[in-house]
Formats: structure tokens, C-alpha cells, sequence
């Protein structure tokens, strides 16, 4: 009968809570804004054609790999613009051209697409463009030598900086306020800690990031330093000062939190949280680096797919090894 | 359906309808023409004891084959018009039986015997109630059961069929109950019903315990776990552990077949209109669906979409003649315009599928095992079989993943596989 009317069938559920993985984005770009947009204020034009450049090429380059492995178009989706504006919000204003277009290759290329795009990414995109830039032009994150020729109503220097090299006494001369306000130099995205705080509660409060990896991560940060400063007074900064200084608040409802490199599990994600915060102030107090949120986040990151094995029971499972 | 919130601190809550109070159903005429169906395949070689043109009264046992013990009851009376098989889902193929009715006239083998409440006559009258009374279930030996769980809430969203035989035929279900403690072995009856309706049902012969009001507490497996502690074990069925899970409409059946002397023969259904709204509808079992459609004036359309069952675990049909069974608790129909695609996204890891999971099942790390085909390792290492299929991981995912009806069909497959391994071996 070919002029029956057909129905279609399909297997259970027949409805959908209307998710879509642009909102997500689009939610995480708008939370990201805010703390941009002050970065684009405080810096000027260089900051914004960064901000441009990074998350256009990222777009492209992602598009060109959906051309060259004949995959369907997946620029839709807006990942790869939140990976181009993270990327963006970790660069010092002053980053050459090239320097951003090689991060957002990096990073769109390297960091996600050669695992086969969205969801098989084993870091965070972003950071590793960033990382490997850190390892081979160095000289381009160094934010006091970018950010000289500015001129600022505040203390110029890089709070962390200042703090590995001069010692305790020079973070007297930055105010806790201030820099919760955004007074202080830093990468484009960095600086702003309280548009960041409150973005990241946004994403917190719509569902769009795992409240536990960023509460966990602030904690153990605020934990491990209290416990330096404590140990120490005239050589480590207290809690407060790493809260509200370099990348701590980015890497907490940003960086940390990107859904395919962190664990799901609730268990995990406060180990993997607590793992991040504490890394990030025994690198900062103990290693080389000024920050450590990158490598701290990206050293996590490796021990994803370990920790995320922790889990609850399945129901009605028998244990068959016992 | 419900949408995601805006506040989404933890996972979406999805919260069973309550019946409006005083609801009756519209009572749907008898068809001209009617299906019933037997759950085995068509056999062309097996003489079937009755052929085209037999006369059929209401109440008359049908059986198909002589070997067999299985029967039918017929829900009403006429001449038979074909009996040919009919293919339904995950390859399984019935015998549907039409009917071309005419006046009622009442078979009267049932009201000779059922004086006698025995064990005997529920087995050999009333396999085939309104409901689905699992009678091969609590009446095998085999299975050793001890706990009748009957459910006062229906296991699907939207439908209130149960909700409002416990309302409104309690007297039925008594009478029920009496008889399920009649069976030896039989030393425990509960009574699940919602939470906020906990009022007094006074002596009934069960314990009454409340479930939850969120989906999916009315699974079998979890009411089981809710209200007897017990957990089914993953793979298994209730029978295993000695349970068996019987709805309120079964119960009220075979409750009203011995105090009416009459093998009851009228199915309440929920009917979901395109708009989601639920309106309760009493029609005879063998009825096409498309006839109560008419009878309610709903249209459907070429690329819409029929569905015995609710939204989350119903089971979509492919034509307007299939007929109302005993376990037809709900029928649904939904406009083509509101059916979504699924994708062809990988699964972004974000986490929402572990969150709303009744089973705590690693949904994520399955689905990827599941996409390449790695059934078996997705059985022994990621919970395959600790699914109860409520579908709440499709209805979040974000990168709107068939995950649920991956699920389905790793289950089929890996039955296939084992079943054509155990004939080799």
C-alpha cells in the first residue's frame, strides 16, 4: 500500500530536555565576557585584535579540519570558540600575531582534533597551546616585559612575579581589593577576579560546569598555601594573594573544568580538584615557574582517565572477583 | 516535556503526574472489527485449533496449538475472520487473531467454575486479564516466589492508569489480594503506591509502603529495592530473587473476574494527546488503537508518531491497526513537528548522564564501548547489564546520543551472540 500514511518508530525515550551543546558554549562564552571585556579595557586595542584573532583562527582552523578529513562541519557547535577565547584570555596582550595564530593551531590541531574533535580530547585544548608556546617562546608570557610601554594607575608589576623574585615584603604593595577589582597586570583574561568568580557561578548555577572540581580546587589552593604561610611567614604569601593572582580563578571555572579532560565521577572530581589546587601552589612556592594553574591543570588532566575509575556500585552488580 | 532548567545545580527532577481527583475514563465502543494477539509465532504447519470463520463468544478460552497451554480469551464475540502473524519489535513475530464482532454473548465456562477460587481456575481462565497478570511468574514452582509487590503507580511518565485503579477499585483489588495469598509459598504482599497519597486504605490484606514521586521510582527493580530492600541483581529478573511484580489493574482483574463471575475484558488506558495532555479511556482488549483515536477525534498524520506506553519507556508501533493488549497501560501520540533527531556527536564527557542515573552506571565511559561494538567488555567492565531502560540518559545527554537505544540493542545483540554460542557448545 504505498499511499498508507507511515509512522515513525524509533526506540524509547521520545523526548529530550532540549540541551544543546551551542547553549553550552555560548553560556561559557558569556561568562568569560565580562572578565575579557575588562582585559580589552585595561590593555586596549592590542588586547582586543588578540581576542579576535585567537578565536576567528580557531574557528578556521577547525573548519579546515573538518575539510581535510571530510567530517561534517563542527565549527556550529561553538567549541572551538571557547577554545580560541580561553586560549585568548591566557595571552599577555602584547602577543605577536603569529604567536596567537600558532597557539589556536596548536591548540584546535594538537589539543582536540588529531583525537578525533569534541569529547575525545585527553587535555584541555587550550592549555596545551599555551603550554607549548610557554616551552618554545618563553620571552612572549614574560607579562612585566609585554605589558612595559603601559602606563597603569596601579602597581605595574606582575603580582607573581614580584613575589618569586623580590619576596613577601613586595606584596604589600598590592591591596587584596584591588586586586579582586582588576588591578593588576596579567594575561588578557586573567586579571578581573571578581567578573571571573561570578562567571564561574553562573556556569555553576546553570549546570554547565561540576561545581566540584572548582570548589575543590579553590579549597585545596587556599588549604596548601595557609599551610606555607603558616610554616613560613616572611617567605610564602598567604591564601588570599594566590586566590586573586595570576591564572588561579581561570584555571578554577574555565580551565580545570573542560567537560572531556576532568572527571565525572564525584569522588574523582574533588581528588582531581584538590590534585589541581594543591600542584598549583607546590609548583608556584616550590618550582620554577611563577604560575603554575597551566602544568598543574595539564598534569591532572593526565591523571583523568585513572582517577575517574573510582566509582559508586552499579545496581544489582555482584562482585564476581570476591 | 519538561525542559532543562535555568538552574540546573543538580540533576533535572522529573516528577510522576498525580490523577486529578473524580477522573472517569470515556468509555470507548466496542470495535466491528478486533485483534487479538498471541505471543508466539505463527505456525503454518501446527494445526491452530480454530480457522477462519469459527463463531467466538466473550470469554471463550482460544488456545492456538494443542501442544500448548497457552490461551487467549477472547474479548468478544463473532467470527474470525484471519489469522495470520504479525511482526513486531526486536524480530519477534506474534499470531494475531481478527475478529469480526457482532452481538455480545457471554461464554460461560468461566462462571461454572469460578465459585471455586483455586489456584487452578486463575490458571486456567485468567492468563489473559487487563493488566498482564504474570500468571507463569507466581505460579511456577520454579521460581520460588515468596513477595508480591503490586504497583499503584505507573513505571512511565504520564500515565495514571494504575493511580486510578487504585482510586477507584480498591474493592477489586482486595478481593485480589485475597486470592494471590491463597498460593502456597506466597507469604508477603505489598502494595507500592505514591508517597503524598499515603491515606488510609485500612485492613487490605497487604502492607502498604510509599515510593517515591520521581521517575523512574516506579521501575520494577526500584520499587523493589524502595520498598523491600532488595536488589535485583544486574541481568537478572525479580522472579530470581523471589519477587514478582504484578500492577494494580492485574490485581483489581482478577479481583473483579471472581466477584463478577466474568473474565473482565475492559482495558483502562491513558491516552496522550499531541499537547501532553493525559485523558483516561476504558476500551475493550482487541480494540484498534485507531479506532479510539476516532473515537476521540485525535488525527494522525503521515511521520507522526504512535507509542504504546509513556514518553520515556514507551514502545513506538508502526500502524494504526495494532491492538490493545492487556499490558497496553498508555497510548501516545506525538505530532511529527516535536519528534527531535538524534545526532551523530560523540559524547562530550560533561557528566549529566552519571548525575541522573537511577543505576549509577558509567554512562559515559559505556557509550564509548558501546558506539565501537566492544559489547561484551561493556557488560563485564562498564554495568551494560545493570540498565533498567528508563531513558533518562537520552532525554539529558547534550550531545543527544541515542544512549538509551544503544543500550537496547547491545542487550539484543549480546542475547543473540550467547544464544547462538550456547547452541554450539
Amino acid at each position: 500500500m504505498p499511499n498508507q500514511k507511515k509512522l515513525i518508530v524509533s526506540h524509547a525515550p521520545f523526548c529530550h530536555d532540549g540541551s544543546k551543546i551551542s547553549t553550552r558554549s555560548n553560556s561559557i562564552m558569556l561568562a568569560a565576557l565580562p572578565a575579557v571585556l575588562h582585559g580589552c579595557y585595561l590593555y586596549g586595542l592590542p588586547a582586543v585584535g588578540v581576542v579576535a584573532l585567537s578565536i576567528s583562527t580557531a574557528i578556521i582552523w577547525e573548519y579546515l579540519i573538518n575539510l581535510l578529513t571530510k567530517r561534517p562541519a563542527t565549527i556550529g557547535d561553538g567549541n572551538a570558540a571557547v577554545i580560541g577565547m580561553m586560549v585568548a584570555m591566557l595571552f599577555p596582550a602584547t602577543t605577536p600575531w603569529w604567536a596567537v595564530i600558532t597557539g589556536t593551531f596548536v591548540a584546535i590541531v594538537v589539543g582536540k582534533q588529531i583525537y578525533g574533535g569534541i569529547g575525545g580530547n585527553p587535555f584541555n585544548p587550550a592549555l596545551i597551546g599555551i603550554a607549548i608556546l610557554m616551552l618554545s617562546w618563553n620571552n612572549i608570557f614574560d607579562i612585566d616585559q609585554a605589558l612595559l610601554n603601559y602606563e597603569f594607575n596601579f602597581t605595574a608589576a606582575y603580582p607573581l612575579v614580584a613575589l618569586k623574585h623580590y619576596g613577601v615584603s613586595s606584596v604589600d604593595s598590592f591591596n587584596l581589593a584591588g586586586l579582586l577589582m582588576g588591578n593588576q597586570t596579567g594575561s588578557i583574561g586573567s586579571g578581573f577576579g571578581l567578573a571571573l568568580a561570578l562567571g564561574g557561578l553562573y556556569l555553576i548555577i546553570r549546570g554547565f560546569i561540576r561545581w566540584e572540581i572548582s570548589l575543590s580546587f579553590l579549597a585545596a589552593l587556599l588549604i596548601t598555601s595557609l599551610i606555607f604561610q603558616l610554616y613560613d611567614t616572611g617567605k610564602y604569601a598567604g591564601p588570599l594573594f594566590h586566590l586573586l593572582t595570576g591564572n588561579t580563578l581561570l584555571g578554577a571555572f574555565f580551565l580545570a573544568t573542560e567537560d572531556s579532560s576532568s572527571p565525572v565521577n564525584f569522588i574523582p572530581m574533588i581528588i582531581y580538584g584538590a590534585g589541581t589546587g594543591l600542584m598549583v601552589m607546590l609548583i608556584r612556592n616550590i618550582g620554577g615557574h611563577a604560575d603554575g594553574v597551566i602544568f598543574a591543570i595539564l598534569l591532572m588532566n593526565l591523571t583523568n582517565p585513572l582517577i575517574d575509575k573510582i566509582r559508586p556500585k552499579a545496581m544489582g552488580k555482584v562482585n564476581s572477583h570476591a | 516535556m519538561k525542559k532543562r532548567p535555568f538552574i540546573c545545580l543538580s540533576e533535572p527532577h522529573l516528577e510522576y503526574d498525580v490523577i486529578e481527583p473524580g477522573c472517569k475514563p470515556n468509555v470507548i465502543p466496542v470495535p466491528r472489527k478486533a485483534v487479538l494477539f498471541f505471543d508466539k509465532t505463527y505456525d503454518k504447519k501446527g494445526a491452530p485449533l480454530f480457522k477462519e470463520g469459527d463463531r467466538v463468544k466473550t470469554g471463550q478460552k482460544l488456545i492456538l496449538y494443542a501442544d500448548s497451554e497457552e490461551y487467549i480469551i477472547s474479548t468478544v464475540t463473532g467470527t474470525i475472520s484471519s489469522v495470520s502473524p504479525y511482526a513486531g519489535d526486536f524480530g519477534k513475530f506474534y499470531t494475531s487473531v481478527q475478529i469480526d464482532v457482532s452481538e455480545d454473548e457471554a461464554d460461560d465456562a468461566f462462571e461454572k467454575v469460578s465459585a471455586e477460587q483455586s489456584i487452578e481456575t486463575v490458571r486456567n481462565y485468567l492468563s489473559y486479564l487487563p493488566g498482564n497478570l504474570p500468571i507463569k511468574s507466581f505460579l511456577d514452582p520454579g521460581n520460588k516466589i515468596d513477595t508480591i509487590v503490586i504497583t499503584g503507580v505507573d513505571s512511565d511518565l504520564l500515565v495514571v492508569t494504575s493511580q486510578y485503579i487504585v482510586n477507584s477499585k480498591m474493592e477489586h483489588i482486595i478481593k485480589g489480594i485475597k486470592i494471590l495469598r491463597s498460593i502456597p509459598g506466597i507469604n508477603n504482599i505489598v502494595l507500592a503506591v505514591r508517597r503524598d497519597s499515603l491515606h488510609g486504605y485500612g485492613n487490605i490484606g497487604a502492607e502498604v509502603k510509599n515510593i517515591s514521586t520521581r521517575y523512574p521510582s516506579a521501575f520494577r527493580q526500584l520499587v523493589i529495592k524502595e520498598s523491600l530492600g532488595r536488589e535485583v541483581p544486574a541481568g537478572k529478573k525479580p522472579e530470581d530473587i523471589g519477587t514478582c511484580v504484578i500492577n494494580a489493574e492485574a490485581v483489581a482483574s482478577l479481583g473483579a473476574a471472581f466477584l463478577n463471575n466474568r473474565i473482565p475484558t475492559d482495558k483502562i488506558i491513558t491516552l496522550i494527546n499531541k499537547d501532553g495532555a493525559g485523558k483516561l479511556v476504558s476500551a475493550r482488549m482487541g480494540t484498534p488503537i485507531g479506532d479510539i483515536l476516532k473515537a476521540l477525534n485525535i488525527t494522525l498524520n503521515h511521520g507522526d508518531r504512535l507509542i504504546l506506553g509513556g514518553p520515556m519507556a514507551g514502545s513506538p508501533v508502526y500502524s494504526e491497526d495494532y491492538p490493545v493488549l492487556p499490558d497496553t497501560d498508555a497510548i501516545m501520540v506525538q505530532d511529527k513537528n516535536y519528534i527531535q533527531p538524534f545526532s551523530d556527536y560523540p559524547c562530550i564527557n560533561c557528566g549529566d548522564c552519571i548525575r541522573i542515573c537511577p543505576a549509577n552506571i558509567p554512562v559515559n565511559m559505556l557509550i564509548r564501548y558501546l558506539e565501537a561494538k566492544m559489547y561484551q567488555q561493556a557488560a563485564d567492565e562498564y554495568d551494560l547489564y545493570s540498565c533498567i531502560e528508563c531513558g533518562l540518559c537520552s532525554y539529558v545527554c547534550v550531545s543527544r546520543m541515542p544512549i538509551s537505544q544503544y543500550i537496547r540493542l547491545a542487550k539484543y545483540e549480546l542475547a543473540g551472540i550467547n544464544t547462538a554460542e550456547a547452541a554450539n557448545a
